[in-house]
Formats: C-alpha cells, structure tokens, sequence
C-alpha cells in the first residue's frame, strides 16, 4: 500500500462547534488509497462520510470545524498546506462530484462555460478554440448525445442523468489523481445510477484514478468498489474487501448492513435504514463502543463494550480490519452466518 | 425573446390607457368646479363661463377624455381669436394656475427630479449593495452588526424627519452649506452640486437600508448554493465565486426592487423636493395639490405612471436576461 497510494489520511479528526456543544463529525480516521482503487464508503446518514471527503478538498466551513491529523496527497499534506496550494490541488489533482446534480450546476452559465472554467483556472492562457475542442470531447467521453449543440445550452435544459455527467466532465477535465464521488447516483433513476456508475468505472481505467465512493447503497459498492470502509458515528468500524464484505463481514454493524441488502432485495435497492435503533447523538456519544446500545452481541464482549473503545485489528483471513471486542472466532462465525443470510 | 417584448410593451400601452382614464375620471369626479378655479376669489361668473368654454369643461366627461388623450399625440388649441392659445404635442393639458401647458412645467421641473433620482440611486446602490456585501463577508461579526443597525435605522426613520434635522443641523447650526437654492448644473455647476448633495445623501442612505439588507441575505442565501461549493472544488478564488456564483445570483432580487423603486423616485421624490426645496416634479404636484390644479396633477400622476409601467417592461426584460432558466425554455 505504502509506495503505491496517492492519499494516506492519517488520525483525521473534525469537530463542530454548534450551540449545544462540539460535535465529533470524525474520530481518529485512517487510511491509504492506492492508484487507480475505488474506495467506497458506507454507514448510515450522519456517519461522517460527507465530512471526510469534505476535508480532503478542505471544504468544510473552516470558522466553525476543527480539523486535525493529517491527508497526505503525493506527500503533501492538506490540512497545513497554504490557500493558493489547496486551490491549485482542487479540481486539478482531486476532484468531486456532489450528491444532487440539479443543484450542483451554476443556473446562470452555459454548461460549456462550467466545463470550460474548471479547465481554465489550471491552465492560464489557452486558447479558447482549443478549450472548446477539450470540452466537446470530454462532453462526448461522458456519453451526451450533440455536444456541438449542447455546449451552449444551460443546466437547467438538461435532465437529471445528463447534468450529473456535466458535474463527472467538469470533474474530469483535469485528469485528477482522486475522485471524491459523495453518493454520485442517490438522486438518479436506477436505470440511470447504472449508466452512471459504468461510466465512471471505464473513464476510471482510462485516466487511471483513484474514487473514493461514498453511498448508502451496497449495491453500488458490490458493483464499483475495490474496498470498503464502513463507518459508525464518525469512526471506522470495519475494512475490507469487496469480496471479503460480502463473504466474512467483520463488525456487528455491517452484519446489520447485510442483512438490510439481503432483506431488502425485493422491496427496494439495498438502503441502510433497516438496522434497528437510531444513529447516536455525537455531541454525546454511547461510552466504549458507540454502536453498543444497537448491538444484538454485546454480552460476547466480556464487558467491555460498554467502557473501552475499541481499536482497530486485522482479523481472519481475508485482510479485514474490525474495531469490536468479541473474539476473533465469533465474530468470524457471525460474519460468515451474516452473509450466507 | 423578441415577441415577449413586444408583448410586454402592448400589455404598457394598454396598462397606461387605463391609468389615464382612471385618473381623468377621478380628477374629473371631484365636487370642485374646474372652471370656477380658473380665476381668483372674486371672479366674474362671464370670465367662469368664457374659461369653461375656452378650456373644454362645458363638454361631457368622455369628451374631454378623448381631447385630453388626442392632446397628447397631436397637441391642443384652447379657444379662438385674441384670447387662444395653444399647447403643441404632447399636451397633457393646461394648467390655470400656473397659465402655462402641463408639458411646459413638467419639462421644467423634471430635470431637478431627474438629477435627485439619479444621484441618489447610484449612490444608495453603491452604499447598500457595499455595506450589505460586507455584512455578508463578516457574518456575525462586528462589521456584520453595524449593518444591522444601518440598516434597522434606515428603514425605520422617515425621510421626511431625518431631511429636516440634517438641513438644520449642515445648514443652520454647522453652517458648513449655505441654504439650498436650486440653479442648473450647466449655469452654475457649484450651487447646484451644494443644492443637491444634501438631499442626494438623505435619500440615498436611507434608502440604502433595504438594499444593504437584501444584499446581505442574497449572498449569504448564495454562498450555501451547491454550486458554489462546487466552484470552490474547482479551484476558483474566491473573487471570482464571488463574482460569477454569488453576486450573480443575488442580483437577480436587487435589480427588480431598483428599477421599481428608481421609477417611483421619478415621478417625483415628494417628500425630498418639499424639505429640500427642490422645483422638481414631486414639489410642483404638492403645489397642484394644494392650489386644485387639477390639469398638472393629472398631468403629473401620468408621468409617474408611465415611468413605473416602463420600468416593470425593462425590470422583466433584465430578469431574463439574468436568468437564462427564465429566458430560454
Ligand atoms: N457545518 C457543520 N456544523 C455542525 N455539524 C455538522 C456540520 N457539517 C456536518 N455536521 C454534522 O456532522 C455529522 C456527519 O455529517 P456528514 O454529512 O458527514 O454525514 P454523512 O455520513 O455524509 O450523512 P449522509 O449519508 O446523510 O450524507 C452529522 O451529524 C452532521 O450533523
Ligand atoms: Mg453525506
């Protein structure tokens, strides 16, 4: 993982000040992505997925969060690196794409000049005839039918799907070393988070990126991701593998996961909110390990789930990391039940 | 965009027709008697008799009403041998008080109203959209909580008060102007810029207040756009997200209540010309008010209302302009 990632965020950690007292958004987070990985995120609304890929972009609201630890790109780290270094990072070297297309999209510019502009403010002095040229060609790379037509037309003249790849061509433009894609396809017709996804996984082989994939959908990590990271109020309580997620899930909460998919599967596609209880308030978080109050398993962690928190460690075979207090032998046993479930 | 132009304009035109025959209508319904206004206390009823004629008051209602709108277009001739005289297009009547055409005075006095409108417009648009556009920058802060009293201040204090306290407080008691006596900026730029500096100031902070204030929430209503989030992700600086993001949205608001407002400011600034002693439009109606001359007041009241028509044209014609969602389907 070492010489190979472009991202390595170290111990991240953002706080809110709000009127009833700070809010851990993200605790003590770690990871490593590599070149040309996809990434995905999961957990519930709330968990911090949102916050996380803010910070990476140095996004978040800066007067009232606080952020620590570190997000190393290519060996520059973020959180210290000045105004004019973060600005010449966005957009060029991470880009990202937002949850809701119909909103993401500047209403008083042609698309042409959107995809234009973020071209632009990386390359001084180009020719405007030669960005014309780029921007047509990345409007046809990301599959909208009359480019030549279309270039000069506003958002609001496109649909859903089709201004969600303007936000991909605006994000691509610059061959970015990491995209950030927060739940690229939630506000999309399922017919068209398929086309979507497709479409970032073979752009993805031909720029050699990197995605971080955040979704509520494991339908959509199964389909894109590489591994997975799942969260639980704002720390990271499980990682894997696509292929081990599914196979030997490792943290009580991603059992829940599953078994919200696999019940689900006939009803609608795979959303989180069937575990029982409700995410915890993270002004005041449960003590020890914060998914206790929700966990069927809690008289296996010989107490200590209620007082310790617990740390990440690899587990089993398949190269998982869980942060739970039962054995290794019972949370492999669950895991495997979860799945077959 | 062309057709809804010309839409918008046949829909002022007929706007403003109904506006003169409401007006002719309600000037022509009030109890006085025009014609016996046309000369002093003790007047002989032949002399009534005779100016009923010469002006037209002896006919019906709708009569006058259509001599009234033929005078616009193609001017007017009142009575016949010595004693006539003529108003040439667009007539918009004579006035008895005054014994000159309607036109003539508004010609005269509209230019002062013109200068007061257009000084105190840009100035109050510079001021509000600045003082509104820092509060913005410096959310909760201290610069954030002087607009706010800026702006409580100038919306709740009357113009008519605040005209008074500051000619008496710059003129009669700092002695720093002399009084305002209006002359032409083209006769006597000093005097008139002495003159006009003191209302132009008035009017424009006070207005300012609300334009501070819509200026303050548009942008901060802006900055939590996605897509102004998404212009920082690109790698813009913040004056250009500022520029193209921002402002360019919380315009959209501000150039509306301007127009209308600086419409209204045309067809005469009232209680500022009054205060000020300015000859303009709005002091020359309140006169017309108070003497019953009804011919310049109604003359008046249509000049204001041709200004707040074409403004609401022009007001939707921008609109589209700067918001493509509005101009093209
Ligand atoms: N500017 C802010 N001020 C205060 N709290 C915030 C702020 N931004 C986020 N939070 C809080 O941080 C927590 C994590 O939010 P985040 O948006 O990362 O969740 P998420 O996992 O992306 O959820 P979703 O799936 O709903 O998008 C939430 O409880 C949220 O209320
Ligand atoms: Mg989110």
């Amino acid at each position: 993982m070492s010489n190979t990632s472009v991202l390595s965020v170290r111990n991240l950690s953002v706080a809110f000040a709000t009127a009833d007292g700070d809010v851990i958004a993200v605790d003590k987070l770690s990871f490593d992505l590599a070149l040309g990985e996809t990434l995905g995120i999961v957990g519930e609304s709330g968990s911090g997925k949102s916050v996380t890929a803010s910070s990476i972009m140095r996004l978040n609201n800066s007067s009232s969060a606080t952020t620590t630890g570190e997000i190393l790109l290519e060996g520059t780290n973020i959180l210290t690196a000045s105004e004019d270094e973060v600005r010449s990072i966005r957009g060029k070297d991470v880009a990202m794409i937002f949850q809701d297309p119909l909103s993401a999209l500047n209403p008083y510019y042609t698309v042409g000049h959107q995809i234009a502009e973020a071209y632009e403010v990386h390359h001084h002095g180009v020719d405007k005839s030669v960005v014309r040229s780029l921007v047509l060609d990345m409007m046809t790379k990301v599959g909208i039918p009359n480019p030549e037509k279309r270039i000069d037309e506003y958002p609001h003249q496109f649909s859903g799907g089709m201004r969600q790849r303007i936000v991909i061509a605006i994000a691509l433009i610059n061959q970015p070393k990491v995209l950030i894609a927060d739940e690229p396809t939630t506000a999309l017709d399922v017919t068209v988070q398929a086309q979507i996804l497709d479409l970032m996984k073979s752009l993805q082989l031909e720029f050699n990126m990197a995605i971080i994939l955040i979704t509520h959908d494991l339908g959509v990590i199964a389909e894109v991701a590489d591994n997975v990271l799942v969260m639980y109020a704002g720390r990271i309580v499980e990682t894997s593998s696509v292929s081990a997620l599914f196979a030997e899930p490792v943290h009580p909460y991603a059992f829940g996961l599953l078994g919200a998919v696999t019940s689900l599967e006939a009803s609608d596609r795979g959303q989180l909110d069937t575990i029982a209880g409700s995410p915890p308030s993270l002004i005041s978080l449960p003590s020890g390990c914060s998914f206790h109050p929700r966990c069927e398993f809690v008289e296996f962690g010989n107490g200590k789930c209620v007082s310790v928190v617990p740390e990440l460690r690899s587990i089993g075979t398949l190269g998982s990391s869980t942060a739970c207090h039962l054995s290794d032998d019972v949370i492999v046993s669950l895991g495997r039940k979860a799945a077959r479930a | 965009m062309f057709i809804f132009v010309v839409r918008r304009l046949f829909f002022a035109v007929v706007l403003l027709l109904a506006v003169s025959f409401f007006t002719y209508m309600l000037f022509a319904m009030l109890p006085a008697d025009p014609a016996a206004l046309t000369c002093g206390k003790n007047c002989k009823p032949d002399i009534i008799a005779a100016n009923r004629i010469r002006l037209g008051y002896d006919k019906s209602f709708l009569e006058q009403y259509w001599l009234f709108l033929k005078g616009i277009f193609v001017g007017r001739d009142y009575g016949m041998g010595a004693a006539a005289f003529s108003c040439a297009a667009p007539s918009l009547g004579y006035s008895f008080g005054q014994h000159e055409c309607v036109t003539t005075l508004i010609a005269q006095t509209f230019p002062v109203t013109a200068y007061l409108s257009i000084g105190a417009f840009i100035l109050w648009m510079i001021i509000g959209i600045g003082v509104g556009a820092i509060a913005a920058l410096h959310r909760g802060k201290w610069q954030d909580r002087a607009a706010s009293l800026f702006t409580s201040i100038g919306v709740s204090l009357p113009t008519f008060y605040i005209g008074l306290l500051v000619l008496f407080s710059v003129v009669i008691w700092l002695r720093i102007l002399p009084f305002p006596s209006y002359e032409s900026p083209f006769d006597n730029p000093q005097a008139f810029l002495q003159t006009m500096i003191l209302p132009w100031l008035v009017l424009a902070v006070l207005s300012a207040a609300s334009y501070t204030r819509l200026t303050r929430n548009g942008m901060l209503e802006a900055m939590n756009e996605d897509f102004v989030r998404l212009g920082v992700a690109k790698g813009l600086r913040q004056r250009v997200i500022l520029r193209r993001y921002v402002m360019r949205q919380a315009m959209i608001p501000i150039v509306t209540i301007a127009g209308l407002d600086f419409a209204g400011l045309l067809g005469g600034a009232i209680i500022t010309e009054s205060v000020f002693s300015l000859p303009g439009m709005g002091r020359m109606s309140i006169r017309a008010v108070v003497e019953s001359d009804l011919p310049v007041l109604v003359g008046t009241t249509l000049v204001a209302a041709v200004f707040i028509v074409l403004a609401n044209v022009l007001v939707d014609i921008a609109y589209g302009y700067l918001d493509p969602r509005v101009r093209v389907r």
